[in-house]
């Protein structure tokens, strides 16, 4: 009786010492949290509130400062007027570039990527697993790899200087990505599921479009916003496939950047910057939610 | 509708030999079990008669039609999977329309199948739901309901009830009897359970190895169990086993006398082997005044309610004795065990099968 008794208090103590230090973790882990959060959201504080300063404002070096005067012209400077090297014409003809370049080679390289997926999942075949260990090779091939091939083979196609090319560079390095994305996925989807599709008499595209796609919305989405940072963000290539009418918006941005006149325009850099980021913010507040949805969960087992 | 034959099918995988040459003649309308453990190559059968699997020889024959090296969807065969495979993205209805959308019959048509399964399944208030809002119990029912739509002229069933818990399996397990007793569609149904596959069918067929070892009723294999395999898998309690020698014209097990009939005995001096496995089913033997038959020790006692299982260490061996009702005797007193010499069965110690003046149904290879 008295071992016992013993026993319990003895485990009782380091259970309440636990709960004392727990908490004093907690204000660390919170006060950690909170520092790295600031840190990392300083720069895009100041760049916005230096957009929207004046030129006279930003030369007083408040840097932290709100701005005194709401000032939005530096933004409407920089998406139509501002040079960007010998052109004056803002960053808007680069973004309807970047817009033309992103919108197919996203859905494209998902929507192949998708298929990709499904039949080196699904549908092995002698040799599948070898031809996806040198998609993934793909994955992690560095891009400067392919610059001087690539130039060459869109040269042959007849296709350099143009969206059409940047588009279908961009399309054929995405698919590695978005193959092992979707095949990945593909692999937890229950093959009995495929193979009672099978005997229900649904062929290779009806199984895809009826039981495999509707079960993809996650991974559709995870892909779409990979795809469309990766590709809206790319600057290598934009710089290397481009003609002067074909330019994508970073490197735009690039240029507006280092256009030297007589002043530095910080609120006009700071704008265009700004207008350079918002679609793939705008992307991953709307779409970020389907990142966590598990459509299958519960549908299988008992 | 259709008998199903399957004909020296086999398959290897490398040096991998999953099927050796099986051969099982199923009647139309007949309800037929594989049962085997892990690894015995009932499911890889199944796949190989379904179509998702092709055999690496042989011939599958379904009515009149060669199905060997047809697609799946071509072969009209339904199957119930151990997880149900139910579509996820889709309701109860569509999950059971489905097939029959793809076969093309007319929405009208689709409709009077779904109305008649779903009351046949007691599924008419679920038709809206997804599966994943449902119990094991009903989704189990809408996979079944998914085959039965069809009206296939065969339904695989692959461990269809392991999924569930004790009472449920039990009541699905009747369910499916009722089933196959009103549609009557020849049905091969794949299990490791021998309650199921005792209760459920008009012919086992017990795997080994990718070998059929006996096909036969439920009562040719439990009576008349073919090999010492089939003899310790089907029945619960396993069958005792001695290891048993013939000297001088006598039975013995480490020293031992074992009582056997004189229609064995005949049929053991037939035999070239002396060496043999003699078995007992737990429910054959009984506890005899002292003094008689094989002396022993009562070391534990299991009642299960309607019966009792005694476990008896005797100078033979170990062996259980089933007692109907509860067994009135404390652990540790001595007992002695008797036993009708018909009620033996004896296997060849070496090649495990069955001693038998009749010719054996089966090649054991």
């Amino acid at each position: 009786m008295s071992a016992a008794t013993a026993l319990g208090t003895a485990r009782v103590t380091p259970v309440m010492a636990r709960g004392r230090s727990r908490s004093w973790q907690r204000w660390l882990l919170w006060a950690m949290l909170i520092g790295f959060a600031t840190l990392f959201l300083a720069p895009l504080y100041v760049m916005v509130v230096t957009s929207l300063k004046s030129m006279d404002e930003v030369r007083a070096g408040t840097l932290l400062a709100l701005p005194h005067a709401l000032d939005a012209s530096s933004w409407g400077k920089a998406w139509s007027t501002a040079c960007t090297g010998a052109d004056c014409q803002g960053l808007r003809p680069f973004f309807w570039n970047s817009v033309m370049i992103v919108l197919p080679a996203v859905l494209m390289s998902t929507v192949l990527g998708g298929v990709n997926g499904y039949v080196l999942s699904k549908w092995r075949f002698r040799g599948s697993e070898t031809m996806f260990a040198m998609l993934l090779f793909g994955v992690f091939m560095p891009l400067q790899v392919v610059l001087l091939p690539m130039s060459q083979i869109l040269g042959w196609l007849g296709i350099a200087s143009s969206v059409w090319g940047l588009i279908l560079v961009h399309l054929l390095c995405g698919l590695p990505g978005t193959t092992l994305f979707f095949r990945n996925y593909y692999a937890a989807l229950p093959d009995e599921l495929i193979k009672a599709a099978m005997l229900d008499g649904a062929g290779f595209w009806g199984i895809f479009v009826r039981i495999v796609l509707p079960l993809s919305t996650p991974i559709i989405v995870v892909c779409l916003i990979w795809q469309f940072t990766q590709i809206w963000n790319d600057f290598l290539f934009g710089v290397v496939f481009s003609g002067a009418d074909s330019k994508p918006v970073t490197v735009a941005l690039n240029n507006l950047a280092n256009t030297t006149s007589s002043v530095k325009e910080y609120n006009v850099d700071m704008a265009a910057a700004l207008i350079a980021g918002l679609p793939t913010l705008f992307v991953y507040i709307v779409a970020g939610r389907y990142f966590v949805r598990g459509l299958t969960a519960g549908a299988v087992k008992g | 509708m259709g008998a199903l034959s399957i004909r020296q099918v086999t398959k290897r995988y490398g040096e991998n030999h999953i099927l050796k040459s099986v051969d099982l003649d199923i009647a139309e309308g007949e309800f037929v079990i594989l049962v085997g453990p892990s690894g015995c190559g009932k499911s890889t059968l199944l796949s190989v008669v379904a179509g998702l699997d092709s055999p690496t020889s042989g011939r599958i024959v379904l009515g009149d039609r060669d199905i060997t090296y047809l697609a799946p969807k071509d072969r009209d065969i339904a199957m119930v999977f151990q997880s149900y495979a139910l579509y996820p993205n889709m309701t109860v209805e569509q999950n059971i329309s489905f097939a029959l959308e793809m076969r093309k019959v007319p929405k009208a048509e689709r409709r009077v199948l779904i109305d008649k399964v779903s009351r046949m399944l007691q599924l008419d208030q679920l038709l809206d739901r997804k599966p994943a809002q449902l119990s094991g119990g009903q989704r189990q029912r809408v996979a079944m309901g998914r085959a039965l739509a069809r009206q296939p002229s065969l339904f695989l069933f692959d461990e269809p009830l392991s999924n569930l818990d004790a009472k449920l399996r039990v009541e699905m397990r009747a369910e499916i009897k009722l089933l196959h007793q009103r549609t009557k569609t020849t049905t091969v149904y794949v299990t490791h359970d021998q309650v199921e596959a005792m209760t459920l069918g008009d012919r086992v067929a017990v795997m080994r190895d990718g070998i059929v070892q006996q096909f036969g009723t439920p009562d040719e294999i439990y009576g008349r169990p073919a090999t010492r395999f089939v003899a310790e898998f089907i029945g619960s309690p396993a069958m005792n086993m001695v290891h048993a020698k013939w000297e001088r014209n006598r039975l013995y097990a480490r020293g031992f006398e074992l009582p056997v009939s004189p229609h064995a005995i005949a049929m053991v001096q037939a035999h070239a082997n002396e060496d043999m496995i003699y078995g007992l089913r737990p429910e054959s033997i009984s506890f005899g005044p002292p003094g008689t038959g094989l002396a022993g020790e009562l070391k534990m006692i299991e009642p299960t309610g309607p019966e009792s299982y005694a476990f008896v260490h005797t100078a033979a061996g170990p062996f259980v004795v089933r007692v109907p009702g509860k067994l009135k005797a404390q652990v540790g007193e001595p007992v002695s065990l008797v036993w009708q010499p018909a009620d033996v069965h004896l296997f060849d110690a070496v090649t495990e099968a069955r001693m038998s003046d009749e010719p054996l149904q089966l090649a054991v290879a």
